[in-house]
């Protein structure tokens, strides 16, 4: 593919990246999944700096630069100590720039990767600031979906849960923008998609529905995407046992559903989720789990050059 | 446009004679307003500026420590945007970047150039596509707000004005903008 260059690049945001790319990213990924390649990142180390614990995403970067034979170095949140002493964010990754090939970054404040992409040299991939981006965890479900249906192309999605703090919805639905996908807000009317966010899809001329009623929605849906609904979002604990209660998904959804609905989830799940349903072919949350190894192994190649 | 701004000034420039029996009718006390403004000789008259955003212009031009003759005035009725004021600075006329910063707090301000008392050019600013360090992230976790590093916002809307902050992507609306 002309013109679609990764190496020395940063991945910071959903936004930076058109559908041909996103489906570029994509193919290397299917490619590191068939064949996978152990001396690839052999003599290259990723740094991860987490300024907030989050260990699966953690694990899962490790995980694929080492599946590469690539080395990694880094710091989870409790070992910092230059930071609380007030070195700025910015020193932070002066330093360990010098260090490594490229930087895994995460951290509580939104726009915290992309200061640290304006202050490194060499590429950053956030994994996740804040409520704002999450770049890989987007590709994954991307991945996921292509995979599990064969296409992204005019498919019909269902977003579910709290959809105004739910970053992955967020990104994950401008993502799909690209691929002309018809999407179903499903959410109580406190955790709807906020205003921005349905004036962006709006512009790029997406179609979309707003509902809390899950079985409404449902008949129409290939891809059915569930999220945390966490208790600190409601001010009144009674509110969020009511909403917990009716957006609890199990077997019995599938009654309403395409017989090929495939349920995703970023995991973990607190609740959402009913096991019961973790044992039907349409839990699909298990294996978009999976996918994070070959999708971070494109990303970390293809951003140091290792693969065209 | 244009002919409103005429009639609404033309009035106030002229004589004082009629303006003691204007009291009665809300809208001639703009005029009565208006006419206690000094003119000035040459520099710059900013006018349909919003008047909770007066002071905002007042700092984007770093008014404080100007030393020629600034005259304000505020919360006079405007057709156009409500309540407005309007800045007269003698002594100055304004940079690209400072109109470009006035357009987002106050999007239909009109700039007047002053020269020998007469109103030499006249022009409606512009909201820019990109804007820079005079203005804060309403997001209260944006790295902008925590570390000391410039702001920058590209102009997604403008008419309400809509700024996407090129950090944490917030999208703020014309209410929520604020100067640093
Ligand atoms: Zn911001």
């Amino acid at each position: 593919m002309g013109g679609i260059v990764f190496k020395g690049r940063d991945i910071i945001s959903i936004r930076d990246f058109s559908g041909e790319e996103l489906l570029y990213v994509l193919s290397i990924a299917r490619r590191m999944e068939q064949r996978p390649q152990p001396a690839l990142m052999k003599g290259r180390i990723m740094a991860s700096m987490f300024f907030e614990p989050s260990t699966r995403t953690r694990l899962s970067f490790t995980a694929a630069m080492k599946r590469m034979g690539g080395d990694t170095i880094g710091f989870a949140k409790g070992e910092v100590t230059s930071t609380k002493k007030g070195e700025t964010l910015w020193d932070t990754v002066k330093m360990i720039e010098a260090y490594s090939d490229v930087i895994v970054i995460r951290h509580s404040l939104e726009g915290a990767a992309r200061l640290s992409a304006e202050a490194a040299s060499i590429p950053v991939i956030n994994a996740g600031d804040g409520t704002n981006q999450h770049p890989t965890q987007t590709m994954i479900d991307l991945y996921t979906i292509q995979k599990e249906i064969g296409k992204l192309d005019g498919i019909t999605i269902g977003f579910l849960g709290d959809l105004k703090y739910g970053r992955t919805v967020h990104s994950l639905a401008i993502a799909l923008s690209h691929f002309k996908a018809k999407m179903y807000f499903i959410s109580p009317t406190a955790l709807k998609m906020p205003e921005y966010y349905l004036d962006e899809l709006e512009q790029k001329r997406v179609t979309f529905h707003e509902t809390d009623d899950v079985l409404k929605a449902l008949k129409h849906l290939d891809v059915l995407y569930v999220t945390r609904i966490q208790q600190e979002r409601f001010a009144d604990p009674l509110e969020y046992e009511k909403f917990k209660n009716v957006y609890k998904v199990g077997p019995d959804i599938l009654n309403g559903a395409k017989k090929s609905l495939i349920v995703l989830h970023p995991l973990p799940r607190v609740g959402e989720i009913d096991p019961a349903l973790d044992e039907f072919p349409n839990a699909a949350y298990f294996r978009q789990a999976a996918n994070g190894i070959p999708v971070r192994q494109a990303v970390l190649s293809l951003v140091l050059g290792a693969v065209k | 446009m244009t002919t409103k701004q005429k009639n609404h000034k033309k009035p106030a420039k002229k004589a004082s004679p009629r303006n003691w029996q204007a009291p009665t009718k809300p809208s001639s006390g703009v005029q009565n307003k208006e006419i206690r403004i000094t003119a000035i000789k040459d520099g710059t008259v900013i006018d349909h500026v919003p008047a909770a955003k007066v002071f905002d212009v007042v700092e984007i031009l770093n008014l404080k420590s100007h030393k020629d003759v600034v005259s304000i005035a505020t919360n006079l009725d405007s057709k156009k945007i409500g309540k407005k004021g309007i800045l007269k600075v003698a002594g100055r006329e304004l940079t690209k970047k400072e109109v470009d910063e006035i357009s987002v707090v106050a999007p239909q301000a009109t700039i007047n150039i002053i020269k020998d008392f007469k109103v030499k050019e006249k022009s409606k600013v512009e909201v820019p596509q990109q804007l820079t360090a005079v203005f804060r992230c309403s997001n209260p976790k944006c790295i902008t707000n925590l570390q000391p590093i410039a702001t920058s916002f590209s102009i997604i809307a403008k008419n309400p004005v809509k700024a996407l902050c090129f950090y944490c992507e917030r999208v703020m609306g014309a209410e929520e903008i604020q100067l640093r």
